[in-house]
Parts: structure tokens; C-alpha cells; sequence
């Protein structure tokens, strides 16, 4: 993938502009305990691409998700945002440099209206003081207005006003998803984080993601990372992909470059690991 | 009218007004509760605290002034001046604030992702703590609180109810402001969490700890914030018990009376506590009305425990508690 794509970026083949490097990851290596969850593993992701990262399971890939996101710390590597080595930081701090995630195993406010949910997105665009909001002054009511405009084109987008005052407890798994990646949107991020986004999907479900997906990052130009195991699904979406295996990166590369490798065939054909 | 009737009117008037002070502390339960998923032991003896602060501020009071004369043999008591109401109610906020840090910096911050079980130990051991550092720093002896709120049998009240019914009701001033501050805390809790970003931030930590940190929210400052407003509540509730029976250290007992309070109003709900609180007051006060005839005096003391324990049977997530759904 190197030669091909210059610092500048590149040019994908339905002819999007691909920028610089958003994120580099440098030689990172995770373990819990005596676990090697990652294994030395360097990539990067650049502006405006659709990144996957895949793998079996077991291979490493939400922790990867999870130390982009700073719920876990590498025990070694860097991770260079946006130009600059991040020091250690705390997931809510992560969150505020413009990176949104969704998890696995959906992690929404229960017990809020999905109003509400995708409006906790936008907590950190609201600078209105504690005084300022407590009697309701010019700033906060102007903020919350602008915010509420930007969550209802949210809405809009991902096709689901007609569940806007519902508590998300009551939603059909789908949609809970669909709301997960609304409120993650609602930041505004500069990193869209997805931790398959389509697990547990039906076909139609997983239909109606993908395109979400493409839709988002054509019309918000979000660079998105995805985890998903399901290989078909992240070759249609995806320009470039990173495989893992056993905490170590085996394959880089677009969907046809990451198909045609040798270790990727085998990792996905179970071939048995010496 | 009958007698019957305006006696047990009267006993419903009075039982409301009861109810407020019991809803006040019930309502500092909830508030971490519902941030936290921790049933706050301590905030009977936080309402404690806050008022013999408050006493010891209005009196001049040197803190620990027992344990420094007995380590260096002075005979230090008061400051030699009173602390003006105004200035003095501040002041005990800012300590509630501290104290909210403390709390976070040396208890809750170590326990992240305990089981409840574990943060309500640790609360068992905050109450006691505190009892004690309230016991060193202020003194243990009994203390009036007076804060220039009206006491004793309102007029009016008797007035009015003396010229419809030939029947004055004894209603206590105390009690009806009491009311009056309830419903102003009440709102403006209420309008704070709905409508404000850190209102948003607390119910959106109380509702997923991941999801919250991933939209940009910080735990610890939420924790703090919480504990803060739950200790400026139970300002306001030790002040309200304080001036009605004096400073002393059986006010942390009333946090007793907020459990059926919770049962019945559910515990994660702002409403619910001030309705639990209102049931539990007039329920009493009728009770013992109509009962007392009957099998004698003291009901008070078990009526509102008997109460939650049927409502435990029928409806266990209270009057106003979430109701728990589950998708099969």
C-alpha cells in the first residue's frame, strides 16, 4: 500500500480523495498480565478513508479499538494523532479530542429517550457555564438549540425520527445500533470508531448499516474505523484493510491486496498455526 | 362538621407537613443513587455533619478544639465572635463541597467497577467515620440550631381554619417552610437534570459508565458534582431536623425513616421521594388517628416499615421506580 499512496493521500477507485495521516500507530504491543492481547503492531489511518480491521476471533482487534480509544494503555508504541505523539490519556479525555466509538455489546443510556442518548454526544460542544445554565442565560439556550439542530439532521440521516422519543430499552437490537452510531456521529468526530457495527444483524439489518456507513463518511467525510469478522461485508465497504491474527498483524492493504495474501487465506482457512 | 372528620383532617395537614421532612432526606438518598447505583448510607450522618458545621460556624466554634487542648494543654473553645446565618450557610456548603472531594479522592475513586454491595459497605464505613470526626470537631453535646426561621403554631393557618370549620388546626411554621424550600429544591433539581449539560452528563453516567466516558464525560467530576449536591441537600435537611429538635447525634437516625420513603416512591426517582415522603408522613399520622384507640400509642415507630414492606410485595420498583424492562 506504501508506494501507492503518497503523504499526501490517494485516490480510491469510485474516485473519493483519500488525505494525509489522520492517526499512526507505531509498534504497539498490549498485554494483559502475561497475555499478549497485540503484538507489535504498526498501521495508520488517513483522512476521510474507510479503515477495517479484521480478523478471527480471539485476534486482537477490539483491544486494538480499545487502545485507540483509550480504555486500554500499550505497554509499548505510540500512537501519533493528528501530527503529535498522544501522551496517556483517559478514555472521556480521548472522546473530547474528537474520536467516537461504539462497542460490541451496545453500550447506550438505557433508560434515556434516543433524543436524549444522541444528545449526550454532543455534551462536550456545550461550553455554557454551571451559572450560565442554571438560569437559563442567552449562551446556554442558544447552545442547546444549535446542538438539538445538528442531532435532528443526525436523525434525519440515519432514518429513525419515528422513534425519537422512545426509550432505548424498548428498541429492537437493529435500531440500538443505529442509535449508538447516531450519538457517536453527534460529536462530530475527526475518528469514527466502530466495534462491529453489524454483529447479530440480519441481512437486511446489515444492508441498511453498510450503506449508513458509506453514507456517513461520502456526506461528513468521517474517517471510520470498523472491526467485523465477517470478511464479505468489510471488502464492499472498506479502502484499506488491516488483518490480525493471534495479536499480530498478518495482512495491509486494499480488499483485493488483503484477499490474495497467503496468510490471510490461511488464518480465515483455519490452517493450523505452527 | 363532625369532630372525627376535622381531627383526622387536621392529623392529614400535619402528616403532609411531616412527610416533607422525611422526603428531604430521601431526597439526598436518591440523588446518588441514581448517579451512582449507591445506596448512600452515610447521608443521614452527612445531613448530621452539615448542621453541626453550620452550629459550630454560627457559634464561632473552634474545631477540634477537645483534642487540640488535650494534646497541648490549652484551653481553647470559641473564636469569641458569631458567624452572621448568611455567611455561615455558605461556608458549610463549601465544606460539603470538600468533603464531596475527599469522599471521590479517597474512597470511590479506588472502587471504579465494584460490585453496589462493595460501595455500600464503604458508605457503612463513611457514616461511621464521619459520626466521629462530627463527634471530634464540633463536640457531642446537644445543640440548638436557629437559623431565623419561624417557629412554633402558624396563626394564619389557625385563623383560616378556625373561621370555616369553628376548628383552628395546629399547623407548626417550621413545618409549612419546610414545605415551601422542598418544593423549590424539587424544581430546580429537577430542571438542573433535564435541562442542563452536567444534568445530562449525571444521568448519563447513572445510566452506563462505558457509554458516558465515550461521549467525552469524566466520572470523577461527575461523582464529585453528586456528592455535592447530595451534601447541600442534606444541608438543607439538617438544618429543617436541626431547628426542629435540636443538633444531635440521633438526627443520623433519620435516615432510617427515608428507607420506606424509597421503597415506596422507588429509589431513582426525584418525584417519588417527596410522593413516598408525603404517603409515609400522612399514613403515619392517620394511622396512629385511628388506631391508637385501639391498640395503643407509638405506631409511628413501625407504621411506615410495615407499610414499605407491602408495597415490597406488590410493586418492588416503588411508586415511581423505573420500571425494569427486559427483552427475552
Amino acid at each position: 500500500m506504501r508506494d501507492t499512496a503518497t503523504d499526501e493521500g490517494y485516490v480510491t477507485a469510485d474516485g473519493r480523495k483519500i488525505g494525509g495521516v489522520a492517526m499512526e500507530m507505531k509498534n504497539i504491543t498490549l498485554r494483559f498480565g502475561g497475555v499478549v492481547a497485540i503484538k507489535d503492531i504498526s498501521f495508520d489511518i488517513r483522512w476521510g478513508e474507510v479503515r477495517a480491521i479484521i480478523g478471527p476471533n480471539g485476534a486482537g482487534k477490539s483491544s486494538m479499538l480499545n487502545v485507540i480509544s483509550g480504555f486500554y494503555h500499550p505497554q509499548e508504541g505510540e500512537v501519533i494523532y493528528k501530527g503529535y505523539r498522544r501522551p496517556k490519556m483517559r478514555p472521556y479525555q480521548v472522546a473530547r479530542t474528537g474520536i467516537a466509538r461504539t462497542f460490541q455489546n451496545i453500550a447506550l443510556f438505557e433508560g434515556m429517550s434516543v433524543l436524549d442518548n444522541i444528545m449526550t454526544g454532543r455534551l462536550h460542544h456545550m461550553s455554557a457555564n454551571l451559572f450560565q445554565q442554571a438560569f437559563w442565560l442567552g449562551k446556554a439556550s442558544r447552545e442547546e438549540h444549535e446542538n438539538r439542530e445538528k442531532v435532528e439532521k443526525i436523525i434525519d440521516f440515519l432514518e429513525i425520527q419515528h422513534i425519537r422519543k422512545t426509550p432505548v430499552a424498548r428498541l429492537p437490537y437493529g435500531l440500538k445500533k443505529r442509535v449508538e452510531l447516531a450519538r457517536a456521529l453527534a460529536a462530530e468526530p475527526s475518528i469514527l470508531l466502530l466495534d462491529e457495527p453489524m454483529a447479530g444483524m440480519n441481512v437486511e439489518e446489515k444492508e441498511d448499516m453498510s450503506r449508513f456507513i458509506l453514507d456517513v463518511n461520502d456526506e461528513f467525510g468521517t474517517t471510520t474505523v470498523l472491526i467485523e469478522h465477517d470478511m464479505g461485508v468489510v471488502m464492499d465497504l472498506s479502502d484499506r484493510v488491516v488483518v490480525m491474527d493471534y495479536g499480530k498483524k498478518i495482512g495491509d492493504g486494499t480488499p483485493d491486496e488483503v484477499r490474495n495474501n497467503e496468510e490471510v487465506i490461511k488464518a480465515y482457512l483455519g490452517v493450523a498455526h505452527d | 362538621m363532625p369532630d372525627t372528620l376535622l381531627f383526622a383532617m387536621e392529623a392529614t395537614l400535619n402528616g403532609l407537613t411531616a412527610g416533607v421532612m422525611y422526603a428531604l432526606v430521601a431526597l439526598g438518598f436518591v440523588l446518588i443513587f441514581k448517579a451512582s447505583g449507591i445506596f448512600n448510607f452515610a447521608q443521614g450522618v452527612m445531613a448530621l455533619f452539615a448542621a453541626l458545621t453550620l452550629v459550630g460556624f454560627q457559634s464561632g466554634q473552634i474545631p477540634f478544639s477537645h483534642l487540640i487542648n488535650a494534646m497541648f494543654g490549652t484551653r481553647l473553645h470559641h473564636f469569641g465572635w458569631n458567624m452572621p446565618t448568611l455567611l455561615a450557610i455558605p461556608a458549610t456548603v463549601v465544606v460539603m463541597i470538600l468533603l464531596a472531594i475527599l469522599v471521590e479522592r479517597f474512597i470511590l475513586k479506588h472502587l471504579v467497577n465494584q460490585e453496589p454491595i462493595i460501595l455500600f459497605m464503604a458508605t457503612i464505613g463513611l457514616a461511621y467515620f464521619l459520626e466521629g470526626v462530627g463527634d471530634i470537631m464540633w463536640g457531642a453535646e446537644v445543640k440548638a440550631l436557629d437559623v431565623g426561621l419561624p417557629k412554633g403554631m402558624s396563626m394564619a393557618v389557625d385563623e383560616m381554619t378556625f373561621n370555616w370549620f369553628g376548628y383552628g388546626f395546629y399547623i407548626d411554621r417550621l413545618e409549612l417552610w419546610a414545605a415551601g424550600i422542598a418544593a423549590i429544591l424539587v424544581a430546580s433539581l429537577t430542571i438542573f437534570s433535564q435541562y442542563t449539560k452536567q444534568g445530562r452528563a449525571l444521568r448519563a453516567v447513572a445510566d452506563d459508565h462505558q457509554a458516558a466516558l465515550s461521549v467525552g464525560v469524566s466520572l470523577r467530576f461527575i461523582w464529585v458534582l453528586t456528592w455535592s449536591i447530595a451534601g447541600i441537600v442534606a444541608l438543607v435537611a439538617g438544618i429543617m431536623w436541626g431547628s426542629k429538635s435540636g443538633v444531635q447525634f440521633s438526627l443520623s437516625l433519620i435516615a432510617l425513616k427515608a428507607l420506606p420513603v424509597l421503597i415506596l416512591g422507588g429509589f431513582t426517582s426525584i418525584p417519588g421521594a417527596i410522593v413516598g415522603g408525603l404517603i409515609i408522613g400522612v399514613g403515619e399520622k392517620l394511622f396512629d388517628f385511628f388506631m391508637q384507640p385501639i391498640i395503643g400509642g407509638a405506631t409511628e415507630n413501625w407504621f411506615a416499615y410495615m407499610l414499605a414492606l407491602v408495597f415490597l410485595l406488590f410493586r418492588p420498583q416503588g411508586l415511581f421506580g423505573e420500571r425494569i424492562i427486559e427483552r427475552v
